[in-house]
């Protein structure tokens, strides 16, 4: 299980979809143009949209441990 | 690492160096930089998404592949107030009002009230001559005049996100484009609407 996974701050998000295209695994997509949705399961906190928004309203955030 | 998929519509950011170099021959084409507003409202008003923003906005192509590509941004955090609301919306209203004074000028060359300024005005504030870009056309002066009035506004516009580009992240501009945010309110009215 990866440990870190992406975070959007969505009062932040402006909804410019940088961070969806440069996702390397397509686990973002702009939700009906109001902000960033980051499809949980398929993220692996690489930071790559991190690094991307001009917003700085992505963070990358520690996983909650799950009992597996 | 692997290759993203590149449609047709990753390569617009030719066409906002196309719009330029157009317009810098003849200002007559300034006029198809309405497509960038129109196409962005359309995409909002009729689809609730920011699709045009997210997939097909050659400006902020062009300042990723300058920014990013070429590197010539440094890449750092924007101060938070350049993406915050009330600057985001404060500049919409400034961009809105710089807007309808060019339209205002424009009708005043339409109703002769003033003459055709073969110039463009960069920042609001410094004027060039332009005029090697308009001399006879089959149209009424008053289409030239809104022609070199959208000319520098969408120079202008491209400037400031250069200097934030260079001086910030990427797309930077992006954060607080009158167009980006119009459209992402018109967005947020309709999800609004439809959860109700």
């Amino acid at each position: 299980m990866v440990k870190r996974k992406a975070n959007v701050n969505i009062e932040r998000c402006v909804a410019c979809g940088v961070c969806a295209l440069q996702c390397p695994r397509q686990a973002i997509s702009i939700h009906r143009g109001c902000y960033a949705a980051i499809e949980e399961s398929i993220c692996v906190g690489c930071g790559l949209c991190e690094r991307a928004c001009p917003a700085s309203a992505i963070e990358l955030k520690e996983r909650e441990l799950v009992n597996d | 690492m692997t290759k993203k998929k590149k449609h047709w519509y990753s390569y617009l950011w030719i066409w906002s160096i196309v719009y330029f170099s157009l317009g810098f021959f003849n200002i007559l084409f300034a006029w198809l930089g309405l497509i960038d507003f129109i196409l962005p409202l359309i995409f909002a008003i009729a689809g609730g998404n920011k699709w045009f923003c997210n997939n097909m906005c050659g400006r902020g192509q062009l300042f990723w592949i300058l920014g990013r590509n070429v590197g010539c941004s440094r890449k750092k955090p924007a101060p938070k107030w350049l993406s915050s609301k009330w600057f985001r919306y404060g500049f919409l209203t400034f961009f809105m009002t710089m807007f309808g004074t060019m339209i205002f000028q424009t009708y005043q060359v339409f109703a002769g009230a003033d003459s055709l300024r073969k110039a463009i005005k960069l920042f609001w504030t410094f004027r060039l001559p332009w005029n090697w870009a308009y001399s006879a056309s089959p149209f009424p002066d008053w289409v030239a005049q809104f022609g070199f009035g959208f000319y520098s506004l969408m120079l202008t516009s491209t400037l400031i996100g250069l200097i934030v580009m260079v001086l910030y992240r990427e797309r930077t501009w992006c954060t607080f484009c009158p167009m980006g945010t119009m459209t992402q309110g018109i967005c947020k009215i309709k999800e609004k609407g439809a959860s109700k």
